[in-house]
This record gives C-alpha cells, structure tokens and sequence, in this order.
C-alpha cells in the first residue's frame, strides 16, 4: 500500500454517477484500478425495526417503501413469507395477477437500467428511448393499479385490485407494442461494434468467483450460475403454471450482463402473455381470502427481484405485529463483487463495471457497514462519467 | 446586481440539481422521468447538473437520515445563492411513513430552508412539472 504510488479517487456521496447517496473509493495506480472500498450507510432508514411496530397488513406498505424500483418484489417476498408462517395458498386467481404485477416491474427496472447504461457508455439515445418506451410500462401499471409507482398490489392471502376480462385486451396490446421496442434494444446493443468494444471482456466475473461472492440475480446467471428463485421455489405465484425458461450467459462480462436483462425482458411478456390467458380461464372475483389472524411461528419468503433474490424473515408471537422481521435485498451480495470485477480495469471503465450489477442501495441499506480507513490523498471534482464516455467516443472514431 | 436582475437570472433558465437524502428511490426516478422524452422539460432549459455548485434549484428527495444530515447542510451552503429548495415527496416533507425512525432527523424544512413541497408518495411528473411552474410565478411575484 505505501510504497507503490497510489491515488485515491473518490466517487460520492453525491455524485453524477448515481442517484443515491453513496461511497465508493477507487485505488488506482496510473490509469489502472487496483482496489475498490465501498462505504454504505447514506441511505439507511431503520425499515427492519419501524415493521415490528406496525400491524401485519402496514408492514406490507412499508416494505413497499424499502425501494422504488422494486417495489412490487418486496412485498411480494414479504406477504409470501406471512402465508409461509399462516400455512395458507391464496387463490389461482390472485397467483396469476401477482406474476402479472412481478413481470411489469421487472420489464420496467431492466428498461430503467438498460437506459441507465446506455447513458454512461455515452449513449444518450439509448437512455431516452428506452426510458420513452418504459412510460408504456408506466402507463399500465396506472391502468391496472391506480399508481405509476408503488403499486399496493400485494395482500396476505391475495390481492387487492382484480384485473378484469374487459381490462385484459388492454394489457394484451400493450405487450405487443414492447416486442418492437425490445427488438429494437436488442439490435442497438447486440450488433454495435462500439458497444461490443466498450463492454466485451470488461468486468469479467468468472463462474467460481460470482458462487465465492454468492451473487444472485442477472449478475449470477451472466455468469453462468443457473439460479431463479421464479423456477426453483414458485411460493404461491403462477411461474409453475406458464411457459418460460430462465436464460443464462457463460462469460460474465458487461456485455452479457445487458443480453441476460434484455432477453429476460422477452420471457417477462411470454409470462405476461401466459397469466393473462390463465386469467381467462378462472371466474372472476375471488382474489382475496381476507386473512385475519396470524398464528405464532415463523416464516420465510423470496422473491427474483429484477436484481436477484429478495428474502424475507418474519417471526411472530401470534399478536397482531412481527416480532422480527429480516429482509436480504440482491445489492447486498451484488455490489461487493465488483470489488473483484474492477480490478485491473482502467478508471474510464469502472463507471459501467459499477453499474452493471444494477445496485440498488436503498434495498441493501438496513444495516450500515462503516470503514473508518483514514485518506491521505484526495483527489476531487473528478468527472467519471465524461471520461467513460469519452472512451466510447474515441472508439466510435476509430471505427469509422 | 439589482433584486429583480437575480430573480430574471434565477428563472431563466432553471439548473436543478438532485439531492437524495434517504429516499427509496422512487421520487428520484421521477425526477429522471420529467427530463426524458414523454416530459422532457430540458425544452424550457431546466437541466440537471452534477455539481451543486451550478444549481438554481436543489430537488431534495427523501428522509433525512442521520448520517446525511451534516452533508444535505454542507451541499445547501455550497449552492449559489439566490437559490431555491424544493422537497420532493411525502418523505421530504414530512418524513412519511419513517416519521417514527430512529436515523430519522426531523423533516426538511427544519434542517434547510425549503421554498416549496410536493407532496405524493411518489409525486406525478405533472405535479412536479406544475411546483417548477408554480415556483417561477411566484418568485417573480406574480399570482
């Protein structure tokens, strides 16, 4: 450490970069990174102890607040874990519509993050368009549940709102106006020389060190780890009942992180396409089963978050309030493996490698790790952004 | 330089700069979302600038959390001024749901003087459209 020539970059708290507060510490050496230290704790507001003083059903929309992006994902994780705990299997009806819920969002956060990406390799068309085509997302969810975010779906023992017969040619088109825009994606990411240099073998995560850091999520399967909580434990959610197959990358790099997310999406409509066809089938009206009391025991849920696995612990006491309450969110073994994937990469790289994991803080920040390390070296202002994509432009050059 | 010159100044061109305390992310998405092609309000020249530094305007999202508090004090006297705050979402103006917390550190207008609230868990990008909008008439002193 001391007698090589280090500089320290700091990214954050605030920084363009990311939306939220956060601290990361880059050790480079000339233009290569050598080591990565991540400081949490910006974004911690004491979820885990405020739902042991709210009632079963207001834990619900608490954990809801947990994270904006998935919001559906921990609530769905958290009402599986009470039934887990109660014994009780909610109606077919109420499994089709919470699938339904759980693949919007996912089409949605992996939108939000293609655009994201697309915005730090310089990209900016990408990030307007997906985020232009994302709104249809948006707009359904309005539809169906009455808010653009935060949907208030999730119920012990079913759902709140029912999607009805007449709703459903609604959702059905809006489905087949994303398949042009996903081709589009698909195309704007998979056949561009630029964006096949700038991502291909940068940020390798190879398959034995993603089981090391036991990553979950997009990030494990573009490594070639074969995990979906969807397929291996469908806990009341109609993932057993359609058509779908989890997809899986071999070299875990940027590139396949983004092919994983966007062919992902496509399963999501073939899920979508699936429920609502189910949907048909069942009688209306019965969503609920109005679940009263919950007996003393305890119970686990998960969930495949659009970042990996949600997992949720409840216990309780057979009053009308947990008496603990756990939640694991997927950025929580996601982020520090890119303590391994930045290493030996250049500084102009590192914007997209910390990106790719898709981290979310406000889902992993119920526990706060502090390094007390000391700096000696600052050096600030320093514009990561601009310098990645600077890099795509010089390369966009010299392939003309 | 006159009163008047610097409220012309200010809301010319509004430079807004984002300011996440202890959201969930939602509001923030939002704020992206007001900037990207369905909204798109860079038309009117508001844009979001990475440094506070070039600020007209902070959007501040969010509960204020311990261990951000001494920093949303540092950021507000960084900013030039005449600027202007605004609290996006039910958590910034008045904690919300997480009122009850132990990292909470009262809401935000305790900590920072904050020109204008949006309230909504999270707000609509029309209702912050119309706040910015709102906020210009009356700065300017109009009704």
């Amino acid at each position: 450490m001391s007698d090589k020539k280090r500089t320290i970059i700091p990214i954050g708290p605030y920084h363009p970069l990311q939306e939220e507060a956060e601290f990361f510490k880059l050790y480079v050496e000339g233009e290569k990174v050598v080591d990565m230290d991540i400081e949490l704790g910006y974004n911690h507001r004491g979820i885990e102890k405020l739902s042991e003083s709210l009632h079963w059903d207001q834990s619900t929309f608490l954990v809801e607040r947990i994270c904006g992006i998935c919001s559906t994902s921990h609530p769905f994780a958290y009402v599986n874990a009470v039934e887990d705990l109660a014994g009780i299997e909610i109606p077919i009806r109420a499994k089709y519509i919470r699938s339904i819920i759980g693949e919007l969002e996912r089409i949605q956060s992996h939108m939000l993050w293609l655009g994201l990406a697309g915005h730090f390799l310089g990209y900016n068309t990408v990030w307007m368009w997906s985020w232009k085509y994302r709104e249809l997302v948006n707009d359904m969810f309005e539809f169906i549940t009455g808010n653009r975010m935060h949907y208030a779906m999730m119920k012990i023992g079913g759902v709140r709102r029912d999607i009805e017969k007449k709703d459903i040619p609604q959702v059905e088109k809006m489905c087949n106006d994303l398949i042009p825009a996903l081709d589009l994606f698909k195309g704007a990411v998979m056949d561009d020389p630029v964006i096949h240099a700038r991502t291909k073998g940068v940020g390798i995560l190879p398959r034995e060190v993603a089981v090391d850091y036991c990553v979950v999520g997009p990030t494990a399967r573009a490594s070639g780890v074969d995990i979906d909580v969807r397929r291996d434990d469908p806990q009341n959610s109609a993932y057993s009942l359609v058509d779908w197959k989890v997809i899986v990358t071999q070299n875990g790099d940027v590139f396949d992180k983004a092919v994983v997310r966007i062919l992902e999406m496509y399963e999501s409509i073939k899920i979508i396409r699936g429920c609502l066809s189910g949907l048909k089938k069942e009688p209306e009206g019965i969503f609920d089963l109005n679940v009263k009391e919950i007996p003393s025991g305890e119970g686990i849920g998960h969930y495949e978050a659009p970042r990996g696995e949600v997992y949720h612990y409840v216990r309780s006491d057979g009053t009308n309030r947990p008496v603990r309450h756990k939640v694991r969110a997927p950025s929580y073994v996601n982020v520090p493996s890119n303590q391994y994937a930045v290493k030996g990469e250049t500084i102009s790289d590192a914007a997209i490698i910390l990106a790719a994991v898709d981290p979310c803080y406000c889902c992993t920040e119920r526990v706060a790790v502090i390094d007390k390390e000391k700096n000696k070296k600052l050096m600030n202002g320093f514009d990561l952004i601009k310098l990645c994509q600077k890099k795509t432009e010089l390369l966009r050059k010299m392939s003309f | 330089m006159p009163a008047s010159l610097k409220i012309k100044a200010l809301t010319k061109s509004i430079w807004v700069f984002h300011l996440a305390c202890s959201p969930c992310n939602n509001c923030d998405i939002e704020i992206l979302d007001v900037l990207t092609p369905r909204y798109d309000v860079e038309r009117f020249g508001i844009q979001l600038v990475g440094s506070v530094r070039h600020a007209d305007a902070l959007l501040v999202t969010g509960m204020v959390g311990r261990k951000v508090v001494d920093r949303v004090k540092r950021i507000y006297e960084q900013a030039p001024k005449p600027c202007v705050v605004i609290a996006v979402g039910g958590c910034a103006c008045s904690e919300g749901i997480f009122r009850d917390s132990y990292n909470a550190c009262g809401p935000l207008d305790k900590i920072i003087p904050v020109n204008a609230y949006i309230p909504g868990c999270p707000p609509k990008p029309e209702a912050i459209i119309m706040s910015v909008v709102k906020l210009i008439k009356a700065l300017k002193g109009e009704k």
